[in-house]
């Protein structure tokens, strides 16, 4: 299959502007500003079914269309793209802004022309200082040839691209969290509504969107919705899509497919197969720790939005984690639950104190001093979690603890009962 | 705070609507230039941004990356989450404090080595991992650990 979105990322000389404009870079946005009106561009990715890649899957070209279409001067638009990445298991967008920025940038500004943006902020995760300095010099490069700044390409329309740098909270991935940290406040996310294309950044009209969604972007300007349509299984999960495989496989990494990729291709195929040829899959968490476990029963499944969601998982943000048989389910869950309770921001307290109940009860049943009710109230605890709280984040570490709990029950059963791990299973596992 | 420092906080502060909005990019200044925030410092941003002390700092605490005070000189973070997990992060972490002499969130008392656990820092296909500073190294094996560890000065 022809590689879209990591065409350039092996290339001698990738990230230089040189080389992406030698494979056709930024023809998509002079296209778009200078012969597409803003409508015209958000009605081609309308048509092209691109979904969103952070998380969520909402339709791109559907949350545009959310914008003003008239700009009040009072009140500019802003466009933020998430480059936070810190779901557990996923590295693509890191790929993309390492490998092959200006995509990146390229995207942020079609897009921005598209929703009417004063400016663009790219918010990336603080650990990522390698990725922020070669995004800065790719702005760099982009204003010095006239792709941003004032009057693009001649276009009349002008737009500032910013790198905005967080500093070490997974919360900030969270929109409107993401809002609040640029505004220069702590990451907490805010209710809504408001919506943030009602009012967002600075109480402006504001649009949010994940890395490698935008990446999709240049690609549908430039080939059309039509063709963008023939990719993955349309209608409704279309295009490439990047697939972020860790774990106890031979050969992790990310791995480029149409959405709708069989999960057993990604694993076997392109994935090499399981790290050790005596421990066989035991279970996979298919899109970033913060959804449903899937036991090796349930993986014969396509990776995509529909059908992950016809499995009571989701796709997320592509994160595949592979766990083989030697994975304690307990030791897995418990360590899961220490991420949340340490990334929770402490704004509502289901979330704060439920986050750190699933931690305890879990780490207490992995060490052996575990009691029979803990099992129910693991799933007691998270199910007053889920709903109860401002954002997500609680949801995300309760959902897959109801699934750890309830899929592998026997296994918790057993470090209740003999106060062990299962037989074949190790909570601490060598460095190969 | 330099002339220097001066103008950098201007330039950071222009790319906003409003000066509060610079704050994180201002705080990532102040580290760079001594190593770590401490109350000086923030009190300073405060009255350069028009902030209260308290937002500030209430901000570095937010933030597991701004330090309240110096860490090692080479800062090593583990990252000990799921994928790193299954790949002997656990291990990995043991090792390096057999190695140091140091338990986790500990610095050598020479001030070289100081030694952290981290959540997820998206290096999970390349697993297990840490940040030296702000170097990721990846695909570690404790040999590799070792020849990094020895090669420092």
């Amino acid at each position: 299959m022809e590689r879209i979105l990591t065409r350039n990322v092996d290339r001698e000389g990738a990230g230089t502007l040189a080389v992406y404009e030698s494979s056709g870079g930024y023809q998509a946005l002079r296209r778009a500003v200078t012969t597409m009106t803003p409508g015209a561009v958000v009605e081609e990715v309308k048509k092209s079914g691109l979904r969103g890649r952070g998380g969520a899957g909402f339709p791109c070209g559907l949350k545009w269309s959310f914008m003003p279409k008239e700009v009040d001067p009072k009140r500019p638009h802003y466009f933020l793209i998430n480059a936070d990445e810190s779901e557990p298991g996923t590295f693509k967008d890191r790929l993309l802004m390492e490998r092959d920025p200006h995509l990146v940038l390229e995207g942020s500004l079609i897009g921005a022309y598209a929703i009417r943006a004063k400016a663009v902020y790219i918010y990336i995760r603080g650990e990522f200082v390698f990725a922020t300095g070669v995004l800065e010099r790719a702005v760099a490069e982009a204003y010095a040839k006239g792709y941003a700044g004032a009057n693009i390409l001649g276009s009349g329309w002008s737009c500032d691209l910013i790198v905005h740098r967080g500093a070490g909270a997974y919360i900030c991935g969270e929109e409107t969290a993401l809002m609040s940290s640029l505004e220069g406040n702590r990451g907490y996310p805010r209710l809504k509504p408001p919506f943030p294309a009602a009012s967002g950044v600075w109480g402006c009209p504001t649009t949010i969107n994940n890395v490698e969604t935008v990446a999709n972007v240049p690609f549908i300007i430039e080939r059309g919705a039509d063709w963008y349509l023939t990719l993955g299984k349309p209608p409704k999960n279309t295009g490439p899509k990047l697939y972020c495989l860790s774990g106890h496989v031979k050969r992790p990494g990310v791995y480029e497919a149409p959405l709708g990729l069989p999960m057993s291709e990604l694993i076997y195929e392109l994935g090499g197969g399981m790290l050790h040829a005596d421990r066989p899959l035991k279970a996979v968490i298919p899109g970033g720790s913060s959804v449903p476990v899937l036991r090796a029963d349930e993986c014969e499944v396509d990776l995509d939005f529909d059908a992950l969601a016809a499995k009571g998982t989701m796709l997320g943000s592509a994160g595949i984690m592979v766990m083989d048989s030697s994975t304690c389910m307990v030791a897995a869950m418990a360590r899961i639950a220490h991420f949340y309770h340490h990334e929770s921001c402490g704004q509502c307290t289901p979330c704060r104190e439920g986050c750190g109940w699933l931690e305890s009860v879990l780490n207490r049943i992995e060490n052996g001093a575990g009691r029979q009710a803990d099992l129910d109230l693991l799933i007691s605890v998270s199910n007053n979690i889920i709903g109860n709280t401002i954002c997500a984040l609680g949801d995300a570490a309760a959902m897959p603890a109801i699934s750890f709990v309830t899929k592998f029950r026997d296994e918790f059963q057993h470090h209740v009962e003999h106060k062990s791990c299962y037989e074949g299973t190790m909570a601490l596992q060598g460095v190969r | 705070m330099t002339a220097e420092l001066e103008a950098r906080v201007d330039a950071i502060v222009a790319r906003y609507p409003q000066p509060k909005a610079a704050l994180l990019p201002v705080l990532w200044e102040a580290q760079r230039a001594r190593g770590f925030v401490d109350l000086e410092a923030e009190e300073w941003i405060a009255r350069r941004l028009g902030v209260s002390a308290s937002h500030v700092h209430g901000c570095v605490t937010f933030y597991t990356m701004y330090k309240q005070k110096p860490s090692g000189r080479h800062h090593v973070q583990v990252c000990t989450t799921l994928s790193c997990m299954l790949r002997g992060s656990d291990e990995l972490l043991a090792h390096l404090e057999r190695k140091l002499g140091i338990r986790e969130g500990e610095t050598t008392p020479d001030g070289k080595f100081s030694l952290v656990r981290v959540e997820c820092l998206g290096s999970c296909g390349t697993a297990p991992m840490f940040q030296l500073n702000d170097d990721y190294h990846e695909n570690l094996t404790l040999e590799k650990v070792d020849r990094l560890l020895e090669s420092l000065p």
